[in-house]
């Protein structure tokens, strides 16, 4: 099994981590920049956390044969400090960097104006800058949320195929999957979304732009749940083509949309010898 | 390297407006194959008198390959001691490929305290000591009792220190 995760948090994890998630068959990881539990005051704090998601964690991933990709993004629930606000003018020069392969988090937390204002402000940088745009989605008044959500990308005129509208559940699925935005599913030990309700979503909507991520963090995650939930297709009675596809072939074509996706070394081969091998380059 | 028409094109640029190194310098990976040559070529484009306004900007808001691009073009390019300052970020992270690149025929403007810390550091993180230029000659007394007291360590733990480093405790018969 090889595995891209396109959406963890390893500033947050281990070197254990990084040593059982090389170990399980995971080659490539996106890095979304979100928020740390601890809400940030200065917009210092965030070059600093940017630098080190284009720097030393990267780096980190190195050690353990991993290549590490990251998003850049002001996030919905930081847009909202008046004191964070002017990292939306850092954020630009980030979108240049090599490893940076889309505009995100962006989205919304508790959709007040400034969240608004942020999300629209950084889907047009993402079309600026011919990148991809990996929108959260809120955890409280979700559906609500998600309808909201694809309205605005409707209205940025953004091509919905470069947008992936993320922690999806079984309520939330069927809007973005007719809006032609991916479909992102943050598997979780309690929460979000578990392995076995991601088989059946699988079953009920095909494996079409799906992105399957562990989302791992700070808080209670684990970034083997990509893994548990290939096992689990397998069990359920998906090829191992299929399972390829979800967890490496669709985040691969995906972020491959950026042109900057770098996976020569770690991609290898897939189950069929017919593994999409995107060098750098591309646009 | 082969002509490379979006370099050339950037070079140019970089001689007549400054500022578009900072988007250029960003994004040769994506544009050159080699893409620390492409970055120098972009340094030496610049006027000399903004050459170190630009070094640091473009070292402190660099990612891990421009701040190594940085580095790895400052014995080639026409400065005094402006970069050195840049050096002692490079040797205060723990990426090896960034300590290795401030050690460079650059790194003769480094004072002898910081040179053999950052020498240490080599030796403590597994760099190879051939990273370093001058080495021997540079390399004094002071140097080899801390590399002594490194190997002290290590044996106490059962470890070694690696042959390029027991090379400058043993003087040449």
């Amino acid at each position: 099994m090889r595995i891209l995760d396109p959406h963890i948090h390893m500033t947050s994890r281990t070197t254990d981590d990084y040593e059982r998630m090389a170990a399980a068959g995971v080659r490539a990881v996106v890095e979304p920049a979100f928020w740390l539990g601890q809400p940030r005051t200065n917009p210092g704090s965030f070059a600093d956390y940017f630098d080190s998601l284009v720097g030393w964690e990267p780096f980190r991933a190195a050690q353990f044969g991993i290549r590490h990709h990251a998003t850049i993004a002001l996030n919905p629930k930081e847009a909202n400090d008046p004191r964070c606000r002017p990292v939306l003018d850092l954020v630009p020069r980030y979108l240049d960097k090599d490893s940076v392969v889309a505009v995100g988090e962006i989205g919304y937390d508790s959709m007040t104006p400034e969240e608004d204002d942020a999300f629209t402000r950084q889907l047009a940088l993402a079309v600026e800058h011919e990148l991809p745009a990996l929108v959260h989605t809120p955890h409280r008044d979700k559906a609500h949320g998600v309808k909201r959500t694809l309205d605005v990308v409707r209205e940025s005129g953004i091509d919905p195929g470069r947008v992936v509208v993320d922690h999806l559940n079984e309520v939330t699925v069927a809007a973005v999957h007719e809006s032609g935005c991916w479909m992102g599913f943050s598997i979780y030990p309690d929460t979000k979304m578990s392995p076995p309700r991601m088989v059946e979503i699988l079953r009920e909507h095909g494996l079409d732009r799906v992105l399957v991520n562990s989302a791992a963090d700070w808080g209670k995650s684990d970034p083997l749940l990509t893994v548990r939930t290939g096992e689990a297709m397998l069990a359920a009675g998906f090829s191992e083509d299929d399972v390829d596809r979800v967890l490496w072939r669709n985040p691969v074509e995906f972020y491959g949309q950026s042109g900057r996706l770098d996976l020569s070394d770690v991609a290898g081969t897939g189950p069929l010898f017919e593994g999409s091998s995107i060098l750098r380059g591309g646009s | 390297m082969e002509q490379n028409v979006w370099l050339t094109d950037a070079v140019g640029r970089a001689g007549t407006d400054p500022s578009t190194i900072v988007r250029s310098f960003a994004s040769a990976g994506r544009h050159c194959d080699d893409p620390v040559a492409a970055r120098t070529k972009l340094l030496l484009a610049l006027p000399a008198e903004v050459l170190p306004h630009w070094l640091d900007d473009l070292y402190r808001h660099g990612d891990a390959g421009e701040k190594l691009a940085v580095l790895t073009a400052l014995p080639e390019l026409p400065i005094g001691d402006e970069a050195v300052p840049l050096l002692h970020d490079a040797i205060r992270t723990n990426d090896t490929r960034l300590l290795a690149a401030a050690l460079g025929p650059y790194a003769r403007r480094l004072d002898q305290h910081a040179w053999r810390h950052a020498v240490l550091k080599c030796v403590f993180l597994a760099v190879p000591l051939s990273e370093v230029a001058d080495l021997d000659d540079r390399a004094d007394r002071e140097l080899t009792e801390m590399l002594a007291a490194l190997r002290a360590e290590r044996e106490a733990a059962g470890r070694r220190l690696p042959p390029d480093a027991l090379r400058l405790l043993d003087p040449i018969p």
